[in-house]
């Protein structure tokens, strides 16, 4: 614990001056993320929006653990992010699950890494139910549909039963029912675990109909342009005249904020 | 599962999946019997060539005194033949219940009728009228007659072999693995060890047998050497560029979910790597057996090699004949063995089939 940064009450995540710089194949830097600044609410679902390539993955990796700032620092209730931890659960867009692993085997793998698996096998039916996925305990990845694979690797991350779920566009393979789906699934868990949730993706409404805020990052060098509230109760309606004038405030914004003649994003 | 025949039809798409070979149908219960007859014709007309067909040639046939019993060449392969006849017989009556066994049985039934008459036709040129080139090609009774005679001696020789192979392949594939896991793994390791394995890999593992020989103390000793090389530098090689292929993603995962290092490499790397683990050792499986023969034929005290060298000298060529016959059994069921390991091990696999 460092002491010159008090545990905060409201704040849970702290991302203070972080740059990160990548050099491509041509020598050239890329300015991935540029002076992020950003305080994540304890108990928040908060999504991130933004264009191909505006920084969402290297930030989400940054609070991971998976890589490192080059200059400023991420604190998780005051202590700072060294390396990947299991309080900070991850969910990759596809291709996380262990293929050999048998679903029920793939969830439990937290426990197993963490050598408290005996005592907490009970967990594993349990998070099972959760993401409903009773009755597939023994089927291998290869035999599942895709969200039923994104469903794996929620409970997955859950069952360590992380204080922050990052999730990286885990929905950005699957077609829209299904989509819909673990949308639903999501907003469940969320409330039911009070798990902090941070979403990354490029689907405005379903940045809107999931979050209590939106951040809205810009590209080349990635920046965070506008932090948005969403407050409108639960469940949302997609339709209404709401939601709707969020949607056009968001579009707006992000095509006044990316300068370029169309919005990149196909609704 | 057993109610497979109750929803037949819909089962049907199952059934057919199921089907391994190319050219392979489905067999109703009522076909059956023609593939059952077809299957054992074929070796029944291989015993009645060789119980009624006069022995025109004149060949010597010994009498030998088996545990009470007078058996000679012809009588011992008829005996031979028949067991052939009865294992098929169980096997086609048990395949009678289940529908893909059923399919399996029929599908080789073709193979097995042409296999008995070629026998047939065999023992008619090769004993019966002693056409073939003597003493080089033996009818199928006189290979049998090895075993008549020296049985006890084969089996001698077949466990030093299969003793060989076990101690020298098990390590082998211990220490393939092993290294496999450390080239794969660190790179450092990688860097340094990786350019000898591949130099050292390409030589053929009995080229070193001057200096086993030299080096160990026993021949038995020396012959292991060379089968472990053998497997090692090939699975070490295969475990390697399985290690290193491992999706970064799935380290990360695991890295997230609170891995160390350990748990990294032997729950995520290694199960990963499994599948070009076992394509390593299928490879090492077939230099293991070449090496393991010729070693047997540069030297050794016993061993099937050993027994196919000394049968040489006294041109007894069925006796080779039958030594490459206990090999055949042999090896191609240590081949069995080790697929059916790998298909467990690799169940998770896409295209495995549950049962
Ligand atoms: N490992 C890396 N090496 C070099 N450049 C990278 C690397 N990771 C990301 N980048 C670059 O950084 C920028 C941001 O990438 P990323 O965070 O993946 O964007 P997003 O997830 O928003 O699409 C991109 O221009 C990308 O090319
Ligand atoms: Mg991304």
């Amino acid at each position: 614990m460092s002491t010159n940064h008090p545990v905060s009450e409201g704040i849970i995540l702290k991302i203070e001056n972080v740059n990160r710089t990548y050099i491509d194949e041509d020598d050239n830097q890329v300015e991935a993320l540029q002076d992020i600044n950003l305080s994540v609410r304890r108990g928040e679902f908060l999504s991130i929006i933004g264009s191909s390539g505006c920084g969402k993955t290297t930030l989400l990796r940054l609070i991971a653990g998976l890589d490192k700032p080059e200059t400023g620092k991420l604190t998780l209730d005051g202590e700072e992010i060294v390396g990947p931890d299991p309080q900070r659960g991850y969910v990759f867009q596809q291709g996380g699950l262990f293929n050999w692993l048998t679903v029920e085997k793939n969830i439990a793998t937290g426990l197993k890494a963490r050598r408290v698996y005996k005592k907490n096998k009970d967990l594993i039916s349990h998070y099972i139910n959760l993401v409903g996925l009773t009755g597939f305990e023994k089927a291998y990845p290869h035999q599942i549909s895709g969200g039923m694979a994104q469903r794996v690797a929620i409970a997955r991350a859950l069952i360590n039963n992380p204080k922050v779920l990052l999730l990286d566009e885990p929905m950005g393979a699957l077609d829209s029912f299904t989509r819909a789906d673990i949308q639903e699934k999501l907003l469940e868990l969320h409330k039911k675990n009070k798990t902090t949730m941070i979403l990354v993706t490029h689907d405005v409404d379903e940045a809107i109909y999931l979050s209590d805020r939106i951040v809205i990052m810009t590209p080349r060098p990635g920046k965070i342009s506008e932090i948005m509230e969403v407050n409108l109760p639960h469940p949302r309606d997609r339709g209404s005249t709401q939601f709707l004038a969020i949607r056009k405030e968001i579009l707006e914004k992000f095509h006044l904020a990316s300068a370029l003649p169309q919005p990149e994003y196909t609704i | 599962m057993g109610n497979v025949s109750q929803n037949y039809t819909s089962a049907l798409p199952i059934i057919k999946s199921k089907l391994s070979k190319k050219g392979q149908k489905l067999i109703s219960k009522k076909e059956w019997p023609v593939y059952f007859i077809l299957t054992l014709a074929g070796f029944a007309t291989a015993i009645a060539s060789n119980a009624f067909i006069k022995q025109i040639a004149d060949v010597e046939i010994k009498v030998y005194n088996v545990a009470g019993i007078n058996l000679t060449f012809n009588t011992f392969y008829r005996f031979v033949l028949g067991l052939l006849i009865l294992i098929y017989g169980i096997s086609g009556i048990y395949s009678y219940f289940d529908p893909i066994r059923r399919s399996n049985f029929a599908y080789r039934a073709p193979f097995r009728f042409a296999v008995g008459i070629g026998l047939g036709l065999w023992d008619f040129l090769g004993t019966k009228l002693l056409l073939l080139p003597q003493p080089f090609f033996p009818g199928p009774a006189k290979i049998l007659e090895a075993f008549i005679m020296e049985g006890d001696f084969i089996w001698e020789n077949t466990l030093y072999s299969l003793r060989l192979f076990v101690v020298g392949f098990s390590l082998g594939v211990v220490f393939g693995i092993g290294t496999g896991i450390l080239i794969g793994w660190f790179p450092k390791v990688y860097y340094w060890v990786y350019p000898v394995l591949k130099m050292t890999g390409v030589i053929p593992a009995v080229a070193w047998m001057p200096f086993a020989l030299t080096l160990f103390p026993t021949p038995f000793m020396a012959a292991v050497f060379l089968i472990i090389i053998c497997a090692w530098f090939s699975i070490a090689g295969l475990t390697a560029q399985g290690i290193q292929s491992t999706p970064k993603a799935q380290l990360e995962v695991a890295k997230t979910l609170g891995a160390k290092t350990s748990f990294l490499v032997f729950h995520v790397a290694v199960p990963h790597a499994m599948p070009q683990i076992f394509t390593g050792i299928s490879n090492a499986n077939g230099f293991a057996f070449t090496t393991l023969v010729m070693a047997e034929m540069m030297g050794q005290p016993g061993g099937l090699g050993y027994y196919i060298n000394l049968s040489k000298v006294w041109s007894a060529y069925y006796k080779v004949f039958a030594s490459i016959l206990v090999m055949a059994i042999l090896f191609s069921l240590i081949m069995k063995i080790i697929a059916k390991i790998r298909d467990r091990v690799l169940r998770w696999q896409k295209g495995w089939v549950k049962e």
